[in-house]
């Protein structure tokens, strides 16, 4: 008998082990059945679907990637990627709050966070009780984040800090159950360079004001919005990790989510490849299938290349990830390949669907209209090439 | 409160399935899932323990292979071990042998209260296993509950009527099947499915189960299944052109299959 043959890219196993393969059956069939039913009229109304995010709190899969000391699952960042693709296969969403919810709400406490912050913070967020927002992007700063004109100064007097500004299309940051932000701030300034820091703001504080939900483009069921400070105080304590180190926390963590980025990506391409699959062999013209016409077979088969290679390159990133190894340009790549192979995907998707691909009630619709913004969310694909051909040597500035 | 569930792993019914044309029986040497009837025992069994305020939640199966991707299923929503039955010799085993090797395994947990079965299996669906079992169990059996309480070492149950519902009264330990309405089954959390790995898993051969192979198995059958034919094509409907009088014409068809 001829051996299995070995899935590995540049040495890492990419064969999902037992449990990862039963967590992957276990949330597609709770896609199935509590999201995909839904999902077209959270789009439409522009509901945040609280109930539903609790039960995937219920699941465990907020807590995933954190180990079992602080309440999490004791797995791993390809484990999390399973857990998003299978969400982001019907419902973008859903995904992007897990993935938010993990990435940039829960991980910044849980990796830089004192004793006292995880003990406060830590145990809603890792169970999905609640959810963090992490406020980077201003209206004037969003790729050049180090550009943050929000300012945080410490009243010595009391002991706080004194935060005015504003951020800009910040997710998770308005919920029913959002316990609080985590901003960037300008906290000093020497030899005219910005010092930034990262500080705590719970949900309520006064002079935090949470701004109306966006009218987006997508992405209607998730949770976005303007953040204002105006003189908000908070104590000193809250202070996220050391002082002026704000930055450089933000950009340690940010390879983690763009691998997560890329698999909601995956799951989006391999939503719509499933889609197409059916469509293309059930629709009738001209007397035939419509997939008889190699205009339109061909136009699925892209869609099964893109599904591969973007899932190589997503797992090959979080496995790299997961086994200790530099993964910066891997994450880049994966971020960057996936999520421009999404928007191709579901634009070509809704053209297998003909007019009903451009009907609300068509999912490659919404997938079209939700798939733009992953081009452009943590970290542009511009920004990806920066980082890729810096990676490479590149004089690029 | 101690509890065994039955759990039956069958061939992913979302998989096209395959006969064996030798056997004539279902090719189960894929991978095997939880048998989705079993999940509301699970699920009855995990709240009826919880209720009672403690108490241990087992899963008994019979399968080929040593399979176990199913019980890890009902273990990672919440049962404490499983017992799993698998031997070569049992091969080709009929539902009254199937009944024998569970009633064995049954007998391996110790204090059980109650037995929950499903009341038909969604591959094999004899839907005579849990009666066997009551039978070999020396228990008494109650079948189709659609709502169990336990209360002062009795097992209060709706039993599903075409009409309605009886009220059945029985003191444990007894053998109950469930229907699909009995409780909503949980997802198993991730939690749950890291845990179920290292839950206790007894895996029994034949010998350990003091059967002997001739009452098992091909040998033992009662029963042979001697032929397989595909269903009947559904007919095609009849079609009626409304030329103002469709209406009494499709009542005159329906009062033809004397449906009106
Ligand atoms: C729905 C949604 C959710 C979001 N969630 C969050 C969140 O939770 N937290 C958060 O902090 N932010 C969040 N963002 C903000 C997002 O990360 C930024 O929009 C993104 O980083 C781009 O920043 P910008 O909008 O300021 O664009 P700009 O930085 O102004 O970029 C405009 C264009 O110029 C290009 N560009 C900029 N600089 C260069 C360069 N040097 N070389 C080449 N091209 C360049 C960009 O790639 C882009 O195409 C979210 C945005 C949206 C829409
Ligand atoms: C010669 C022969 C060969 C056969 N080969 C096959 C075969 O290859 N595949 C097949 O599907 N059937 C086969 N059968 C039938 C098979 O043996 C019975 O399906 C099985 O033994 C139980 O019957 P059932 O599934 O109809 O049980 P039912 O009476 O419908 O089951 C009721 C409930 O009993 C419990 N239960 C039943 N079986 C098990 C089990 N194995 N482990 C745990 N709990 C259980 C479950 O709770 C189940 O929902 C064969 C029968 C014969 C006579």
């Amino acid at each position: 008998m001829r051996a299995q043959p070995q899935r590995t890219i540049s040495g890492v196993d990419l064969e999902l082990n037992e449990e990862q393969l039963a967590l992957a059956k276990v949330v597609r069939e709770f896609a199935a059945q509590e999201v995909a039913p839904h999902a077209e009229r959270w789009d439409a109304e522009h509901t945040f679907p609280t109930d539903v995010v609790l039960a995937m709190g219920e699941l465990g899969l907020f807590g995933i990637p954190f180990p079992e000391e602080v309440g999490g699952g004791g797995a791993d960042l390809t484990t999390l990627c399973v857990a998003i693709e299978e969400l982001a296969k019907v419902d973008q969403s859903v995904a992007i709050t897990l993935e938010a919810g993990v990435g940039l709400g829960a991980n910044p406490i849980y990796c830089f966070g004192s004793e006292d912050q995880r003990a406060e913070w830590l145990p809603d967020l890792v169970a999905g009780r609640a959810l963090a927002g992490f406020g980077l992007t201003e209206p004037d700063a969003g790729s050049d984040a180090g550009a943050t004109r929000t300012k945080a100064i410490l009243d010595d007097d009391t002991n706080e800090w004194v935060i005015d500004g504003e951020k800009a299309f910040i997710t998770n940051s308005g919920t029913p159950i959002t316990s609080l932000v985590t901003v960037t701030a300008v906290t000093d300034r020497t030899d005219g360079r910005p010092e930034i820091s990262t500080i705590v703001v719970p949900a309520g504080t006064a002079g935090f004001e949470v701004q109306p939900p966006y009218r987006k483009m997508g992405w209607h069921a998730s949770d976005t919005h303007g953040l204002s400070f105006d003189g908000c105080r908070v104590p000193a304590a809250n202070l996220l990790g050391a002082r002026g180190r704000g930055f450089a926390n933000f950009l340690a963590i940010l390879d983690d989510g763009r691998v997560a980025i890329a698999a909601l990506a995956v799951g989006v391409i391999e939503g719509c490849l499933a889609e197409c699959q059916r469509y293309a062999t059930e629709r009738v013209a001209f007397g035939r299938a419509i997939g008889a016409n190699q205009a339109i077979a061909f136009k699925v088969a892209d869609m099964a290349v893109m599904a591969d290679a973007a899932r190589a390159l997503t797992y090959r990133a979080a496995a790299l990830r997961d086994a200790g190894k530099p993964f910066k340009r891997e994450a880049a790549v994966a971020k960057l390949y996936a999520t421009e192979a999404a928007v191709t995907v579901t634009r070509e998707a809704t053209q297998v669907f003909g007019g009903y691909g451009f009907i609300d009630e068509t999912p490659v619709s919404r997938h079209y209209r939700d798939a733009k913004i992953l081009e452009i969310g943590e970290g542009t694909s511009e920004v990806q090439r920066l980082v890729i051909s810096r990676e490479l040597g590149l004089p690029v500035r | 409160m101690n509890i065994v569930v039955c759990a039956k792993q069958i061939p992913d019914p979302a998989e096209p399935g395959e006969l064996d044309p030798e056997t004539k029986t279902l090719k189960r040497d894929g991978k095997l899932i939880l048998d989705e009837s079993d999940m509301y025992g699970v699920e009855m069994a995990l709240q009826l323990a919880d209720n009672a305020g403690g108490g241990e939640v087992t899963l008994v199966s019979m399968a080929p292979d040593n399979k176990v991707d199913g019980i890890r299923t009902g273990l990672a929503m919440g049962a404490a071990k499983a017992v799993l039955v698998s031997d070569p010799a049992l091969a080709g085993t009929d539902a009254l042998g199937t009944a024998k090797v569970l009633a064995a395994a049954v007998g391996k947990v110790e204090g059980a209260d109650l037995v929950l079965t499903a009341t038909e299996s969604s591959d094999g669906y004899t839907g005579t296993v849990p009666e066997q079992l009551a039978e070999l169990l020396g228990l008494p059996s109650v079948t189709f509950a659609k709502h169990i309480e336990i209360a002062d070492g009795k097992v209060k149950v709706q039993r599903q009527t075409d009409a309605g519902y009886d009220e059945v009264e029985c003191p444990l330990p007894c053998v109950v099947s469930v229907t699909a309405g009995v409780v909503e089954p949980r997802y198993p959390s991730f939690k749950g499915i890291m845990a179920a790995k290292s839950k206790p898993l007894d895996q029994l051969a034949l010998a350990d189960t003091g059967l002997e192979a001739d009452q098992v198995g091909w040998a033992g059958g009662g029963q042979e299944i001697v032929g397989v034919e595909d269903a009947p094509e559904r007919e095609a409907g009849e079609i009626i052109e409304d030329d103002g009088t469709g209406a009494e014409k499709i009542v005159a068809y329906l009062e033809n299959l004397k449906l009106v």
